[in-house]
């Protein structure tokens, strides 16, 4: 946590990253870009879902359907936050030559995904009998 | 861009294609921001037009063109040099702080 906070930082003072070892190869920059931007894109995904939720299934007891979306919402915001602390992350390691970073927040993301996944369909049969 | 003479390799452009795709991913990205700026509107409009949910709405559209002016940049640098300046973390930080606040108003339209 700490960390991250300290990260922070860094998101809006780009000459300190600058002064950070060597500038690697451009490509790999490059690199990190799509793979920020990959994650940018699951983020809005995220959101979009939570929207849809909002909107496609009015049949949905209220407080399930803000449940839900606020749940998506909430993801994409973090997916979205962690996409640029990881890029910041990737991005030095590369200027000092070390390993990238590695993370389980993939593998957290992909457990909440299923939850939803699994939380939708019983809502959606709910709803459908209730 | 000039136009690639067949047969002769330009010796400043990338085999790989780096800057080209990171040009679409940036595209692709910005697609999927239009896509979650078209949801919210409609949610805006659905409910009923509450003075609410039209602040939201043009919130949302707003951060949209926020959201289109950095990739525009983005790809503009990409488009114009050789070997591309690197992105820095403060357009990576407006790019999310965007999306951030998308959510954000999402969450107002669904309360």
């Amino acid at each position: 946590m700490i960390e991250f906070v300290r990260n922070v930082r860094l998101w809006f003072a780009p000459a300190e990253i600058r002064e950070d070892g060597e500038t690697p190869d451009y490509r790999f920059s490059l690199a990190n870009e799509r793979t920020f931007l990959a994650w940018v894109r699951t983020a809005l995904a995220l959101i979009g879902g939570g929207f849809a939720v909002d909107q496609f299934l009015p049949d949905l007891r209220w407080a399930w359907r803000a449940g839900l979306a606020l749940a998506l919402l909430a993801a994409g915001v973090l997916c979205s936050l962690r996409a640029v602390n990881h890029w910041v992350r990737c991005e030095r390691a590369m200027r000092r030559g070390e390993d990238l970073p590695v993370s389980r927040f993939p593998a957290l993301l992909s457990l909440v995904v299923a939850v939803v996944a699994v939380a939708m369909v019983v809502v959606v049969l709910v709803g459908w009998e209730g | 861009m000039s136009t690639p003479v067949p047969g002769r390799r330009d010796p400043d452009r990338d085999p790989g294609l780096q800057p080209e795709r990171t040009r679409l991913a940036w595209r692709r990205t910005t697609l999927s921001g239009t896509v979650v700026a078209v949801l919210a509107v409609k949610a805006a409009l659905h409910g009923g037009t509450s003075a609410a949910g039209v602040v939201a709405c043009a919130v949302c559209c707003v951060l949209w063109l926020g959201f289109l002016s950095v990739a525009h940049r983005r790809i503009r640098a990409l488009a114009t040099t050789a070997s591309p300046v690197v992105f820095t973390p403060r357009h990576a930080a407006a790019a999310v702080l965007c999306t951030v606040a998308m959510a954000l108003c999402g969450a107002a339209l669904v309360l």
